[in-house]
């Protein structure tokens, strides 16, 4: 199996920038914002993120298409794939907790969070769509990752100084944010076009 | 009694469309209320998806209430929801294809929705099934509520039209059918519904 790293490069770069999970997919927004407000929480939820996004990707390919094709259950894939997501995250916070302490304290209260994030299941879902070889799927994974932490990132630092500003009262809070992302997503409307898959 | 317990009902749906509504109050289960809202129709469909995996879980989950181990009851819970999603996934599959395309990914991850796992934990594993029932449907009209308006704002300005049909012949404001213009939308209404319970508030005291 030949592997082009051209296409491997494109697919990283439309899962981060062009088709970004946040902006133009709209996926995972609870978490956005949730952890968007500071940047300290935003960057070790976005390496988190891309850590557990990477492993249960792979997870979801070897199981669907080692086990789910043969035995034609693709239908199934809903429910398999909360259950691996969600079996793994329990798992690693396990095993985190018992193993690196120190690691835990600083990134556990995200893997919590990360269970029942949509981008985390949407991954494997689109893998499995896409009909994505393994290496593909981790880069599709990879990419999107590395995107959701630009998000991150971005947001927090605006959101950090979005608090001293002086809004109007009804707009305190989320819907600023909103308004925020927006314009963002404006931006990154700008991307699109960038590579043609 | 038969007269209060029609009350408490009507009080169940109205929580979940006004006090407790899902995007506009709580802030949840976002994702959706943006992707498939450029047009009427797909904000309708997915409303019509959530209302009914909400009941069906509700019901779901009130049913079986007495059997399921307080220990293991997230895992169940999940377990539940995507059987009622998957369920839902493939009918719209079949019946539905045109909308499916544009909106498959996001009726699949319905799953992955907080708001539906809070009503299965907060309401419908303490309750009878009748109740559990109606708060299902509150909970869901009231997001199908918050879909509809929407959608409904962003095709209108974004194409001029309303469920297709052309409405306005004027040049439609192509920014609210792009990705930006959703997050306006639901900023603006958002701040919208927050203007309006300020000014309920002001006047009560």
């Amino acid at each position: 199996m030949s592997i082009d790293s051209t296409k491997l490069f494109e697919l990283v770069i439309a899962a981060s920038l062009i088709n970004n999970f946040v902006f133009t997919r709209f996926l995972g927004l609870c978490i956005f914002f949730g952890v968007s407000k500071k940047m300290e929480t935003a960057v070790g939820m976005s390496i988190t993120f891309t850590a557990v996004m990477m492993i249960s990707a792979a997870l979801s390919w070897l199981i669907f298409n080692y086990v789910m094709v043969p035995l034609e259950i693709t239908f199934l894939k809903i429910i398999v794939f909360i259950g691996i997501v969600a079996g793994f995250v329990q798992a690693s916070d396990t095993i985190m907790r018992k193993v690196s302490p120190g690691l835990y304290y600083k990134l556990g209260i995200y893997l919590a969070l990360i269970s029942t994030n949509c981008i985390i299941l949407a991954v494997p879902l689109i893998n499995a769509g896409e009909h994505y070889s393994f290496i593909e799927s981790l880069a599709f994974a990879f990419g999107s990752g590395i995107g959701f932490a630009l998000a991150l990132v971005i947001m927090a630092s605006i959101r950090e100084k979005l608090e001293l500003a002086d809004v109007p009262a009804p707009f305190k809070g989320l819907p600023i944010a909103f308004v925020v992302t927006g314009l963002i997503a404006l931006a990154f409307t700008g991307f699109s076009g960038l590579i043609k898959l | 009694m038969a007269q209060t317990s029609t009350v408490r009902y009507l009080d169940l749906i109205k929580n979940g469309i006004f006090k407790e509504n899902t995007i506009f109050k709580l802030a949840l289960s976002l994702c959706p209320s943006i992707a498939v809202t450029n047009n009427l129709r797909n904000g309708v469909l997915m409303g019509a998806a959530v209302l009914f995996v909400q009941v069906m879980v509700n019901i779901t989950i009130s049913l079986m209430r007495k059997i399921i181990h307080p220990r293991i009851r997230l895992p169940i819970f999940m377990l539940v929801i995507s059987g009622w999603v998957t369920v839902t996934d493939l009918t719209m599959a079949a019946f539905a294809r045109e909308a499916y395309k544009q909106m498959g990914l996001y009726i699949q991850l319905i799953v992955a929705f907080a708001s539906i796992l809070a009503r299965a934990e907060m309401f419908a594993s303490k309750n009878k099934v009748t109740p559990s029932m109606f708060d299902g449907i509150g909970m869901g009209l009231g997001f199908l509520f918050a879909l509809t308006v929407i959608s409904f704002f962003r095709e209108l300005l974004g194409k001029g039209s309303l469920w297709s049909f052309p409405i306005i012949h004027a040049k439609p404001l192509l920014i609210m059918i792009l990705p930006a213009g959703g997050f306006f939308a639901v900023g603006i209404l958002m701040a919208f519904f927050n203007w309006m319970s300020m000014r309920h508030e002001s006047k009560g005291h």
